[in-house]
């Protein structure tokens, strides 16, 4: 497609570099340097997208990243595509397939245009207003119509292909914006050799400079200022410039973040390079100078195609070598639109200009046209066109009344309503904004952090001042402060007049001026919402849902603020301002999320057996961060089969357990007994060297924290277990009160979990299976008892070896370094051949503590849980006078009789495996709500017994034994008995080793 | 009782040591957590086994085979080559005696990996929120602190890092550390 | 993220800490003579104002350590920070 808008002569593009893209399938030409907006408007090519409440014809308002209407969903290629992209910031790169949004059949037809022709009910609420009543059509009828009409792009279907990275960095001085003040203050701060980073959301810096063909600063023009501090900047090593790097937060303690789009301007990136880069900064100072958004102005159809910001006339034909039309109508209410109008004559282009204001009020600007081209006193009361604006309708205003009207034929129209500040950062930032009349602005006032601004953000949009204003920011920031006075010519004119909506002679309700572009508001519906009662602005945005498209206002959110003052007859400031929230542009969630996905998403903490177990074709399950075994399937075999035959093999033979994740803490210091003591209800003192012990810990609110054997390797030093999950929790509490309470004792705490690996054998041939590899530990009944510790060597390594069992059976956990675990391990299975040794995993586990009744904490326990509430009352010490919890032990409600107990349950028709979580009634036949007395925590099918199990706590729990009880299944109540929670060998035999063969509880 | 089986367990790091430029695995080393109540001004002894352990708070002292780093006040993170820790424990024992100390050997907790080269420092801040320049983190300096979601200590004996985290941890460290090294390399 | 100014390692990213809650609730030295009204107020209440606060840190991924910080909760300013054991600054003179 031919360029035919393209300026000869004019422009960044770089000419030599053609490329071509393709716009709904069509393709467009254009050169490296282009935007995507600025190709289209080269080709001639105006309606860019659709509105998207109304479905109205809409091309671009703007020339940055406040562009409300040209969004288009960009493809790169497979798992590379994105929705809701601003044409006015995607650079044009060869191969890129872009196409506009929310329209069908298609851009130029599209059948969502009749909301344009029902608009009159559509106002403001109507949602709200609409979709009440009735309550059955909520569901069927009303959300999949509002989810149909939501959104506007198409979100990507595929993984995102890309890679994202973070990078954390600290400066002395960032410098938001590379315009002439952030240009200015990055030289400055720079110059005293501070660390500076300059980061600009654009291609190329220089901001407004790279749009002005007229101005000089110190004799140079404001290209070649740009192309001067640029090379100056990138000659000092303490200055880093990053460019396509949009700051859109700011944070606590001038902690900013940044993303930087690495690659998307690249046709074909190296493949090494991360598409975008979020920067963590932490900033000793900042200097913002982020410039400011030009005002649409209010009048009826102002949104047709072809009518666009004033500045962005001139930025595409300065800056683009571009012309947004041949024919241009300006309409303004200030100084600032005279040099677009100037800079589009001097390119050849037909211009006119409307000025609100009257003759006597224009300023110097006014020498920048001719007589016949400027229409002084004139208001805006219209447009003509459809898919793009043909004509600008205007008409004099006299004393407050609108003359006869006229209409201007245009192909383009450049509106100017004044200028907003890009106060966003700063206010995230918390400062305080203070309002300034003369410009009809808010502008930073008070500092909360360790920032400045400078420049047009601050509400100074002359050159030479915001010049001067950037480099005093820069190097008051860098904490040498100086002045520098940059001759900048022409002087810049400024005048402004305030204007809200445009005075018209037409009927007011028949009147639609678009405010919010992309979320379609107009100032009729800012009208009826303040006549509905909505005054403070926060309301009114939320009520309209002005301001709350992804461009946040950035063109509208004034115009909205003006409005609702005008008509309450309030001051601007008393009406207040909305808050500016991150991000400033929307930002990718690959940015956000940046290595955490795929094998970086979490670590994955695994045991030193892991890779054997694997090896084996364990099944793995999510303990906390670890992945543990949870059983190890045989061929042909299902989990219930392989659970069943690893749980026998623990019976009868013996089995093996990695049990390396266990929390485990070195409790050292001559006054570790006295805090073993205080931490835990049993007694301490007693434990000898040598001996194990079940420890049950507390919170100071008497509930069950973790447990976890404690085996005491000497008099000064304890070597104490928690459970998997419970590790990091178990040494925090410790370390609380052994910090904060307890200073004076001098006890350390050091985390071994990852320095010893543990093995656990378990079966009545556990001492058979250790005992060739065990040396300087007798391993005989009389002197190695259960819960006992010995210190000794297991295949010529250290190992701390406890006689210690969590599955009832005779059994042994072999600690070793955790590096000599898996030899360890597979020289017991080696040897245990001969025994039919049997790996087992989590499940296997679980349920033959089941069957002994062992709790596990965080499954019959969910921390309002006391130790009597799970039958282990006999674990606290009567003869301590405190340890962590007591106190609340002895309130009346921990000793209420009807309070949820462990007990166990059987299935009454010996066959039902209840469901863990499910609730417990007494009666089936209570009205509804029924009274629950309780829930199942533990369920199997026992292999041992060959019939389920179950572990409940049930209010009141331990006076129902013998009570049948209803338990919910998904097919309705089943029936179960009351019974002590313990299934097999209740006086606890078989840790002895005394049954031989197989069970029978 | 059957005769004792005349094997000696071999060691099974979780990630072989490797070479490869950027992140390397380093091998096998013994570890100590040495503890101590060092209050404010407390005279500490340069000499512990062959440890230095007089410098300041997230300091090292040492070579980067031997060292010291201080991680908290009253707490050291001592690292030898692997079969010196033997001899080191009874030493430092020596040396502190009439102090109250704990020390636990932790030479298989840990796995540890160096970073050297121009983007050493830029590979770990994708992970690390501290400042790592020459002037915040000159060699000398140890701390330990966050990479990505994982605790690690970060000790600059000479110009390279090493970094330390808990052994099951090391395959996340690796594989977080080696996409970041990606651009660079 | 904050930057929190750990009394023995200087500041750091917010990331290595985590909050303890209110500061300088001494738990009794003889819980048995509380009753239990008092006991449940040392349990459970905990003042939250508006300003500066006194607030137990730990920086659990760096040195370790509890302390104490006055921090303005309006702010999120920290005023200063203290070892564990000393008593709250008196910051009347215009901070
Ligand atoms: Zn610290």
């Amino acid at each position: 497609m031919a360029q035919d808008f393209r300026i000869p002569g004019r422009g960044r593009v770089d000419r030599t570099k053609p490329i071509a893209f393709t716009f709904n399938g069509r393709t467009v030409e254009g050169y490296e340097g282009d935007t995507l907006a600025s190709a289209l408007l080269a080709s001639g090519i105006r309606l860019m997208g659709r509105s998207f409440k109304y479905h109205r014809p809409r091309g671009v308002l703007t020339h940055g990243a406040d562009e409300p209407n040209a969004l288009f969903q960009v493809d790169r290629g497979p798992g590379r595509a994105d929705p809701n992209n601003r044409a006015t910031v995607v650079e044009a790169v060869a191969g890129l397939k872009v196409s506009s949004q929310n329209h069908w059949p298609s851009l130029e037809h599209d059948i969502g245009q009749v909301n344009d022709l029902v608009a009159p009910v559509l106002t403001a609420g109507f949602y709200y207003k609409t979709f009440m009543w009735p309550r059955s059509f909520w569901d069927k009828l009303y959300e999949p119509a509002i989810r149909a009409a939501a959104g506007l792009g198409v979100a990507p279907d595929a993984p995102d292909a890309d890679r994202y990275v973070h990078r954390n960095t600290h400066c002395d001085v960032l410098v938001v914006g590379a315009g002439p003040a952030g240009l200015a203050a990055a030289l400055a701060a720079s110059e005293a050799g501070k660390r500076v980073i300059l980061a600009d959301e654009q291609a190329e810096m220089g901001g407004s400079l790279l749009a002005d063909l007229t101005a000089t600063i110190d004799g140079k023009t404001a290209s070649a200022f740009v192309a001067y501090a640029l090379k100056t900047l990138a000659g000092r090593a303490n200055a880093t410039l990053l460019n396509r790097t949009t700051a859109f937060g700011y944070y606590n303690h001038n902690h900013v973040v940044l993303t930087e789009r690495v690659t998307d301007h690249l046709a074909a990136p190296d493949a090494k390079l991360p598409r975008e880069r979020l920067w963590q900064v932490r900033a000793k100072e900042v200097v913002l100078a982020t410039g400011a958004h030009e005002r649409p102005l209010g009048f009826a159809d102002n949104d047709r195609p072809g009518i666009m910001l004033a500045e962005s006339v001139r930025t595409y034909v300065n800056r683009y070598g571009v012309a947004p039309g041949r024919r241009i109508v300006f309409a303004t209410n200030g100084a600032s639109a005279y040099r677009a109008a100037a800079d589009a004559k001097a390119a050849g282009l037909d211009v006119t200009l409307v000025d609100l204001r009257p003759e006597a009020e224009i300023g110097p600007e006014r020498a920048l046209l001719s007589g016949n081209e400027l229409l002084a006193g004139h208001t805006v009361v219209g447009s003509t066109g459809g898919k793009a604006v043909t004509g600008l309708i205007v008409a004099p205003l006299s004393a407050g009344r609108v003359g006869a009207r006229r209409t201007l034929a245009c192909d383009c129209v450049g509106m100017s309503g004044g200028w907003t500040p890009a106060v966003h950062l700063f206010s995230q930032s918390r400062g305080k904004l203070t309002f300034r009349t003369e410009i009809d602005a808010f502008v930073p006032g008070s500092s909360v952090q360790a920032e400045r601004s400078a420049g047009a953000c601050k509400g100074t949009y002359d050159l030479a001042g915001i010049l001067a204003e950037g480099w005093t920011a820069g190097a008051e920031a860098a904490g040498v402060p100086s002045t520098r006075a940059f001759a900048a010519a022409p002087a810049t004119p400024t005048g402004f007049r305030a204007a809200r909506v445009l005075p018209t002679d037409a009927d007011p309700k028949k009147v639609r001026a678009f405010l919010d572009f992309q979320n379609d508001v107009t100032a009729k519906d800012i009208g009826l919402a303040v006549r509905e009662g909505f005054e403070s602005v926060e309301h009114v945005k939320r009520y309209t849902t002005n301001g709350m498209a992804t461009d946040q206002g950035k063109t509208s959110n004034m115009a909205a603020l003006g409005l609702v003052s005008e008509i309450l007859a309030k001051d601007i400031p008393q009406v207040g301002t909305t808050t500016f929230r991150p991000p400033y542009t929307p930002v990718t969630f690959g940015a956000i999320v940046g290595t955490a996905r795929g094998e970086t998403f979490d670590p994955i903490r695994t045991a030193p057996v892991h890779e054997w177990a694997a090896k084996q074709g364990a099944k793995f399950e999510n303990v906390a961060l670890w992945r543990r075994a949870w059983y190890f399937p045989k061929p042909g075999e299902d989990m219930h089969a392989a659970v069943a035959r690893e749980c026998r093999a623990v019976r009868e033979s013996v089995g093996l357990l990695d049990a390396s994740t266990l929390g485990k803490i070195e409790v050292m210091g001559p006054d570790a007994a006295e805090f073993m003591n205080r931490m835990y209800p049993n007694g301490w003192t007693k434990l000898e060297p040598g001996k194990c012990r079940y420890g049950l810990m507390l919170k100071e609110d008497g509930f069950i924290l973790d447990d976890g054997i404690v085996a005491r390797m000497a008099p000064d030093r304890f070597h104490v277990t928690t459970s998997t999950s419970g590790a990091p929790r178990v040494m925090a509490h410790m370390e609380d009160y052994l910090q904060t309470e307890w200073p004076d004792l001098d006890v350390f705490l050091t985390s071994i979990t990852e320095q010893w690996g543990v093995i656990a054998v378990q079966g009545p041939r556990a001492r058979e299976v250790i005992a060739p590899f065990v040396s300087g530990i007798d391993l005989s009944p009389e002197a190695f008892p259960q819960m006992a510790v010995r210190e000794g060597e297991i295949l010529g390594v250290p190992t701390r070896l406890m006689r210690v069992s969590f599955t009832g059976e005779l059994g042994f956990e072999i600690n070793v370094p955790a590096d000599f675990t898996q030899a360890v391990w597979e020289a017991l299975f080696a040897y245990g051949q001969r025994f039919g040794i049997t790996p087992y995993g989590t499940e296997a586990m679980h349920v033959l503590r089941a069957e002994r009744g062992f709790i596990i904490v965080g499954q019959e326990t969910d921390g309002t849980v006391t130790p009597d509430d799970v039958g282990l009352s006999g674990m606290i010490s009567k003869a301590k006078k405190d340890f962590v919890g007591k106190r609340s032990l002895a309130r009346p409600d921990m000793a209420r009789a009807d309070r949820k107990q462990l007990v166990g349950l059987l299935s009454a028709d010996g066959r039902t495996v209840l469901e863990e979580g499910a609730q417990i009634v007494a009666d089936t036949q209570q009205a509804l709500p029924m009274k629950m007395l309780g829930h199942v925590t533990s369920s199997y099918l026992s292999p041992t017994l060959n019939h389920p199990i179950a572990l409940a706590v049930i209010s009141g729990g331990r006076a129902r034994m013998g009570e049948t009880l209803f338990v919910t299944t998904p097919a309705g109540f089943t029936a179960v008995k009351v019974v002590a929670p313990v299934f097999l060998d209740p006086e606890g035999k078989r840790v002895e080793g005394l049954v031989e063969g197989g069970v029978h509880a | 009782m059957p005769e004792p089986v005349a094997i000696h367990a071999r060691r099974a790091p979780i990630l072989a040591p490797s070479a490869s430029s950027a992140v390397r695995v380093l091998p096998a080393a013994d570890r100590f957590v040495l503890q101590m109540k060092a209050p404010r001004g407390a005279v500490l002894p340069s000499a512990a086994g062959g440890f230095d352990l007089s410098g300041p708070l997230n300091s090292v002292r040492g070579r980067p085979e031997r060292f010291a780093a201080r991680l908290g006040p009253g707490e050291w993170l001592l690292v030898c080559p692997e079969g010196e820790g033997t001899a080191t424990e009874p030493a430092i024992a020596s040396d502190l005696a009439g102090r109250f100390f704990s020390l636990v050997a932790v030479g298989h907790r840990n796995a540890a990996f160096l970073l050297s080269g121009p983007h050493a420092a830029d590979i770990l801040n994708a992970g690390i929120a501290l400042d790592l320049s020459d002037t915040a983190f000159p060699p000398g300096s140890a701390t330990r602190t966050l990479l990505g979601k994982t605790e690690v200590v970060l000790v600059r004996v000479g110009e390279a890092f090493r970094l330390e985290c808990w052994r099951s941890f090391a395959p996340y460290v690796h594989a977080f550390l080696q996409d970041a090294a990606r651009e660079f390399a | 993220m904050l930057l929190v100014p750990c009394p023995y390692c200087g500041p750091r990213p917010e990331v290595e800490f985590r909050c303890g809650g209110e500061a300088h609730i001494a738990r009794p030295a003889d819980p048995d003579a509380l009753d239990d009204a008092a006991w449940a107020e040392y349990l459970f209440a905990r003042t939250s104002p508006k300003g500066v606060h006194a607030e137990r840190w730990l920086h659990a991924h760096g040195c370790g350590r509890w302390f104490n910080a006055l921090r303005n909760t309006v702010s999120d300013a920290f005023i200063t920070t203290y070892e564990m054991g000393e008593p709250r600054p008196d910051i009347t003179g215009g901070r």
